[in-house]
């Protein structure tokens, strides 16, 4: 399956290689960056690329290339999961995945990725078996190794890997019992020149950070579980349970988590929480154009908008921004051409606004479409689809445990075309 | 400088090793004058030092240098001895790190890597898993012919290790030693063999990965482990389910026969339906059923839909697309969707994958038609991929909507994005007729765009329209002629070129004023546009000549001596061809039908028209090119191969799948604490055996003993599917109900668990679907056991009643269905008895229909009130499949329940009744109380009015209400009657819908 593994940076340094068969020579990237040249943007990088001996798929991750080597048919989306598996355990071993990282931690990186595959076919990439293969690195261990000698490598067989439940080892202890849960949605939305909403969807995650004794069961159970369309699981929850019952029933995995990640049936209107009233336009035969946006919430349940952020990619003519904010500030890098006004908080007394001039390139034709803005923001303690945890119970276990659950809602995808 | 280092060494002693390789690098730097090459080889002089130092911490260093140098595509070939000799270092962390080393370069220095053999054959007896396991990973990496016979054995023998991870890498081995010496092929597929045996989840993903590297022909080795990793699947890791998943794709195309076929030999399948014998297999090919195994792997893998994992996922849904039957594969869809959120990777092959779909099947996605909405901060290779679909999708219904936003679109910035929008308005256009006008007007004022690559796609686009559409079109040919002064895409001007030329007629004046124009221009143009333009020389010379004969002549000499050897070619045809002199023969006279004949519009085709042939999901199918070792997915069998060689061992099963008059019956009750698998085919193969009238007598008593055992199925809840039923309504009840069943008795199944023992660990087998975790956790099933034989007592108790009715049932008459008081499924003697009378029935009258027993009963319980939601008091139903004593029309229920709190629960009775008009309901008796951990079963009559409507009550407790609800599966509703055949047919004739409840749908 993976024969072979490139880490390259930004700059073409092919900056880290590991084979898991014979030895692939460096010069197949050179494929990889002939299409590079051609993509123009890292972003239009094709995933698979077909060489004369072998194909490349790759990943780009935090300025980085994934690109790894297969020989034969393998599904391309089982190395591009992988792939990206592979960069979330560096995120979670060194808390970035970046070159300067790996580079710094390079033994562990081998050692790791020695253990994730064998023979091109992952043999443990689940993080709670890996972490008892080999540690992580801090400060603390390292200092402590230096003086003992013990080593960042496990000597036995993780519990888990043998047992039904991978993701979980035996004997957790904590003092403190806890067990939280976020309930993150994201408002997905393209939103027309008039204000009205072409597209909106609502997509959910449930991200769990359990710290709880022993084998805890848990179970836990929605007021409105019928608002959820499709959702898809960790594998430690119980299918069945959720089919007829409609109740996350699991035995979670020790630390941070996703449980679930779900979709809000399109059925149910989308509430926007903010509109934006805007006015851009370009003078025919001028180097001059007018730039005026407006925030203000709507239907934002008596919450606070706050992080709002816009960004802009404006036409490749623009020079240059003349602008004034009535709240924030702003940048606009000439170089990228994209526009960034940090907002921060909505009051509703005083509205939001951005306005100035355009400084166009002179002599070039003025750019046929209005740039769309890309809108974030987020509302504390609110589901936008109404979603409402009804009770958490464990199982399994005496003590009685600290739980809670925080909402957000946060603008995924959310442009405004203008 | 190495006699400086090597001062410093005897200096120093034992000094700090690490401090000796600073230092050494250090002292370096300044010494430019050596160059490059020394300090490299003076850098490895210590390296090998440190190693052969007795300090482990020195020696990590060093291999960790080392690990550095490997990891940067650095040579350390050179130090091949001195780290092989630390492979039997005691030290973790070194000897992993020689480890890695050892794979990397053991194929270089193949003599050397020899010495560290013996150190890997002692570790393979390590009483460590890990370590066993680690060495024949190492073992079988290093790549080295010699020592093919040691890994052979290595593998032999770790295939049999205790440890499950053991033999997980021994799996990894085979592909290994396959891929260094294939010669091993016969030993290695003997090994895979056995491994493919394997019960453990570990194990199943890479044995099968195994399979599909080495003999992925060997489809008979799959045949006894179909159903065993149908049914382990749900458990196995996700990058194994992958492989499995595509396996069995594979699989199933080559077993089952198609479920896409459409049934048309009814009047056939009519005469035969009832005939098991010989003309059973006959049958298969006229009517479909679903082979119960194809089923099995179609329902075990949709729960992995929802797997987080995108790879399993994309399995799951191509193994719909390839393998089930068109009405189920939509359920994919909605996964695939969810997909989009993903990264951009995964985005980019999940639209490849979708954009082939949404050719053949339209309808799969179309409620999604927005969710493929491009937006500006998408890649261009995203954008178009989202286009192509939206393409796709498009129809009389959607195309207005869809049209506003191309127009959006076609603004873009990213020019190339706006340029393959307006191809996709032209493939709109040409595939759904009422718009076409529409998107010629709209790419016509595109034509006025001020950005050129939006011309000129869409002047290419115009024409392409416009020699679809016949009709008059001179005003866009006009404008089109005044954009040749301003357009300069090579493309562009030679559509326009063309255009005039094919419509030279239609517009007689501009034509020739045009070819002035160009002949002006023409050597500095492109060569696809002097190609154009000799084109529309020869069509004006031919159908203007007075005009434009001198200009043709001027651009023929023109293009005679032009540097493009092609455009020269064509010129020399050109003119023989339209030039009439001696030499040129009979093919000047129809100079005129060549040039001017009538063209085939171009079709304009998704690029993914042809993609379909190769499996979705696969490398192959991103490329469109086969990628090595493609295993093509075959076509569907005419005639399914034999089915019974998926059954496991057991005799009898075997027995009861050939269809052959004598089949037995028997529920096989023996099984229930062994193999799942078996459990599972059997209760499929007994619904698929016909219920025979002739040899009754011979049987029941079978059936007796069978249904008695069959109680501890029941009320235990184990996998047996639904009971036989008779003939009539067998075909009709089967598919609806089992599926339902099934799934709800698992998770019945997992609260019984769940209540009896508090182990966590066992409670989590629950996600197993199969009762093979009962074999494993003996707790477990001992518990059921004794729950079973309390129950077992509490209704030999309420047997008694039944069996003095059944004895007056003699005096009823024929005509009536029997009312057979029978309150469980289970009791030993009713049945027999009643079938006793059958045999009565048969032999004297023939346009009789009887109500027979169900020969037996599932066991399938469903979930009526949880313990949780019902404060500790749990209930679940059962249907009996009994006539009930309530009444005629009433089909009876069993509700079981369950006190799990720590108190007794007092007065359980039935509240309020909310039943649809016409329904009713006979409710049981108030139960003054039921004590901790105690379990009573009532029966109450429920009268459904054959339909399917739900039955909700409140089912009370001294201090509580709880709502609840019944619904029936249609199967449930049937009355199960014995018939002659004779009389079967009879009643078929006069029921022309039956059929069409049997056709598969």
């Amino acid at each position: 399956m993976i024969h072979s593994l490139f880490l390259i940076n930004c700059s073409g340094d092919i900056f880290l290689e590991k084979h898991w068969k014979s030895v692939v020579s460096q010069s197949v990237c050179d494929y990889f960056f002939e299409a590079q040249e051609k993509a123009a943007d890292v972003e239009n990088v094709p995933p698979v690329i077909s060489t004369p001996h072998h194909y490349l798929i790759s990943i780009y991750r935090d300025k980085l290339f994934f690109v790894s080597v297969i020989q034969t048919e393998v599904p391309p989306l089982f190395v591009i999961e992988f792939l990206h598996r592979v960069a979330d355990t560096f995120q979670d071993y060194f808390g970035e995945c970046s070159e300067a990282a790996i580079k710094d931690n390079v033994v562990i990186v081998y050692e790791l990725l020695e253990e994730m595959l064998d023979n091109g076919f992952p043999l443990a990439t689940e993080s709670n078996i890996l972490k008892e293969l080999i540690k992580p690195p801090t400060i603390l261990r390292s200092v402590v190794n230096s003086i003992t000698g013990s080593s960042n490598v496990g000597d036995t067989l993780p519990t888990g890997q043998l047992s039904n439940i991978p993701w979980r080892r035996a004997g957790v202890k904590y003092t403190n019992n806890e067990a939280y849960f976020d309930v993150v949605e994201e408002i997905d939305a393209i939103i027309d020149k008039s204000g009205s909403t072409v597209f909106a969807e609502i997509q959910g995650v449930i991200d769990a950070c359990i710290k709880l004794s022993g084998m805890p069961d848990l179970s836990l159970s929605f007021m409105n579980p019928r608002l959820l369309d499709d959702v898809s699981f960790h594998p430690c929850i119980r299918f069945k349970r959720w089919e007829s019952e409609r109740v996350l029933s699991f035995i979670p995995p020790d630390g941070n988590f996703r449980l679930i990640s779900y979709r809000v049936s399109s059925q149910n209107l989308v509430a926007i929480p903010v509109y934006v009233k805007h006015s851009i336009s370009f003078k025919e035969n001028s180097s001059c154009g007018r730039f005026d946006i407006t925030i203000g919430p709507k239907q934002n349940m008596g919450k606070t908008i706050e992080g709002i952020t816009v960004t802009v990619h404006m036409p490749k003519v623009v020079l240059n921004m003349n602008l004034t904010p009535t709240q924030g500030s702003y940048t606009f890098d000439p170089v990228t051409k994209v526009l960034t006004w940090d907002v921060g908080k909505i009051t509703p007394q005083k509205l939001p606004s951005l306005k100035g001039l355009i400084n166009l390139q002179s002599g070039a034709p003025k750019p046929e479409e209005n740039p769309s803005l890309n809108i974030q923001f987020k509302i504390q303690q609110l589901a936008i689809s109404g979603l409402k945890v009804n009770r958490l119970d464990m199982y399994g276990e005496k003590y009685k445990p600290f739980k809670g659950v925080k909402y957000v809602t946060k603008a995924g995808k959310f442009q405004v075309r203008t | 400088m190495t006699s400086n280092s090597f001062a410093y060494n005897e200096h120093s002693g034992g000094g700090e090793a690490t401090e000796l390789g600073q230092e050494a690098t250090s002292t370096i730097s300044p010494s430019g004058a050596f160059g490059l090459f020394s300090s490299d080889l003076k850098k490895n002089e210590d390296l090998k030092q440190m190693l052969e130092s007795n300090k482990d911490s020195a020696k990590l260093d060093a291999m960790k240098r080392i690990v550095g140098m490997i990891a940067k595509g650095k040579n350390a070939s050179e130090l091949f001895p001195a780290v092989v000799k630390n492979v039997a270092s005691k030290n973790i962390e070194i000897k992993k790190l020689v480890y890695v080393y050892l794979v990397r370069y053991a194929e270089e220095q193949q003599d050397l890597a020899l010495l560290s053999i013996s150190t890997f054959q002692r570790a393979l007896k390590d009483p460590n898993q890990l370590i066993r396991a680690s060495a024949l990973r190492v073992l079988s990496s290093i790549r080295v012919p010699i020592i093919v016979p040691i890994m052979m054995l290595a593998i032999k023998e770790a295939s049999a290790d205790l440890s499950p991870y053991v033999r997980k890498n021994a799996a990894h081995a085979i592909q290994k030693l396959y891929s260094l010496d294939p010669e091993q092929k016969e030993m290695l597929i003997e090994v895979i063999e056995k491994l493919l045996k394997d019960k453990s989840t570990l194990v199943a993903g890479s044995v099968v990965m195994a399979f599909e590297e080495v003999c992925p022909d060997r489809i008979d080795l799959i045949h006894k482990n179909y159903r065993k990793l149908c049914n382990l699947l749900v458990d196995v890791e996700e990058w194994g389910q992958v492989v499995i998943i595509h396996m069995l794709t594979r699989y199933a195309r080559t077993q089952f026969v198609s479920p896409w076929k459409e049934d048309d030999g009814l009047e056939d399948h009519e005469k035969n339906f009832y005939e098991s014998d010989e003309e059973k297999t006959d049958r298969k090919k006229r009517t479909y059923a679903m082979d119960p195994d194809h089923r099995l792997l179609i329902r075990n893998t949709k729960p992995l839909l929802q797997s987080r994992n995108a790879a399993v996922v994309m399995a799951v849904a191509q193994l719909y697309w390839h393998i089930a039957p068109k009405s189920e594969a939509g359920i994919i869809s909605k996964s695939l969707v969810r997909l989009l959120r993903s990264n951009r990777e995964v985005q980019y092959i999940v639209l490849q994958n979708i954009a082939t779909m949404s050719i053949q099947r339209k309808g799969m996605f179309e409620p999604y038609l927005k969710s493929f909405y491009v937006r500006s901060t998408d890649p261009t290779m995203i954008k178009t991929l989202k286009l192509e679909i939206l393409t796709n999708l498009a129809n009389e219904a959607n195309i207005s909507t869809l049209l506003r936003e191309f127009q959006t679109y076609v603004k873009s910035q990213d020019k190339q994005f706006a340029a393959a929008t307006i191809q996709t308005i032209g493939r709109c256009a040409t595939n759904i007729l009422e718009v076409t006008d529409t998107c010629l007007n709209g790419l016509v004022c595109l034509l006025s765009n001020k950005d050129e690559i939006v011309v000129a796609e869409s002047v290419v686009v115009i024409k392409k329209l416009l020699q679809m559409q016949p009709a008059q079109h001179g005003e866009i040919i006009k404008h089109m002629a005044k954009l040749l002064d301003s357009i300069t895409v090579p493309v562009a001007r030679a559509s326009i070129l063309w255009l005039i030329g094919e419509n030279c007629e239609r517009v007689p004046k501009i034509a020739p004023d045009v070819l002035r124009k160009m002949a002006k221009s023409f050597t500095t143009e492109d060569d696809l546009v002097k190609l154009q333009i000799l084109n529309l020389g020869a069509k004006l010379y031919l159908t203007n000549s007075k005009q434009t004969k001198l200009l043709t002549q001027y651009i023929l000499n023109l293009g005679k001596y032009d540097q493009n050897y092609d455009i020269r070619d064509r010129t020399r045809f050109i003119r023989q061809l339209i030039v009439p002199n001696e030499k040129s023969g009979a093919l000047s006279k129809y100079a005129k039908k060549i040039f001017l004949a009538q063209k085939p519009a171009p079709v304009l085709e998704s690029p993914f028209k042809d993609r379909d042939h190769f499996q979705l999901g696969t490398l192959s199918h991103i490329l469109n090119t086969k990628a090595n070792g493609y295993l093509e997915l075959s076509d569907w069998p005419e005639v399914a191969p034999d089915p019974s060689v998926r059954n496991v061992e057991v005799i009898e099963l075997a027995k009861e799948r050939t269809p052959s008059g004598k089949a037995k019956k028997e529920n096989p009750p023996k099984k229930f604490y062994s193999e799942s698998e078996e459990e599972e085919d059997s209760s499929d193969s007994s619904s698929d055996s016909e219920s025979e009238s002739g040899s009754e007598s011979g049987e029941q008593d079978e059936e007796g003993d069978s249904s008695g055992d069959s109680s501890e199925d029941s009320s235990s809840g184990s996998g047996s599917g639904s009971g036989s039923e008779s003939a009539v309504n067998k075909r009709t009840a089967k598919r609806s109900s089992k599926t339902k069943e099934k799934g709800d008795s698992d998770d019945e199944e997992k609260e019984n668990e769940k209540s009896e023992t508090s182990e966590s660990s066992s409670a989590e087998s629950s996600s197993i679907e199969d009762s093979s975790s009962e074999s494993e956790s003996g707790s477990e099933s001992e518990s059921k056991s004794r729950k079973v034989t309390k129950e077992k007592e509490k209704n030999t108790k309420q047997d008694r009643n039944p069996v003095t009715k059944g004895v007056s049932l003699l005096d009823l008459d024929d005509f009536n269905p029997v009312p057979t008081p029978v309150v469980r499924p289970t009791t030993a003697l009713s049945p027999s008895l009643i079938a006793d009378l059958e045999g009565l029935n048969l032999s004297t009258s023939s346009s009789v229909i009887s109500v027979s027993t169900p020969v037996f009963v599932p066991g399938k319980t469903h979930m009526l009130l949880h313990r949780m939601s019902g404060k500790g008091l749990a209930a679940h139903y059962l249907f009996s499949r009994q006539p009930c004593i309530f009444g005629s029309k009433m089909v009876s229920v069993q509700i079981t329940l369950n006190n799990t709190t720590d108190r007794k629960i007092e007065n359980i009775h039935i509240g309020e009744k909310k039943l649809p008009i016409g329904m009713e309901m006979h409710v049981f008796n108030p139960i003054e109380s039921l004590e901790p951990e105690g379990s009573i079963t009532v029966s109450v009559g429920i009268d459904f009015c054959d339909s399917t409507q739900t039955a909700s009550f409140q089912l009370c407790t001294k201090d509580d209400c709880f709502s609840v609800n019944i619904q029936p599966p249609v199967g449930e509703l049937l009355l199960p009657v014995t018939m002659s055949e004779k009389d079967f047919k009879k009643e078929q004739a006069c029921l022309s819908a039956l059929h069409l409840l049997s056709k598969p749908r």
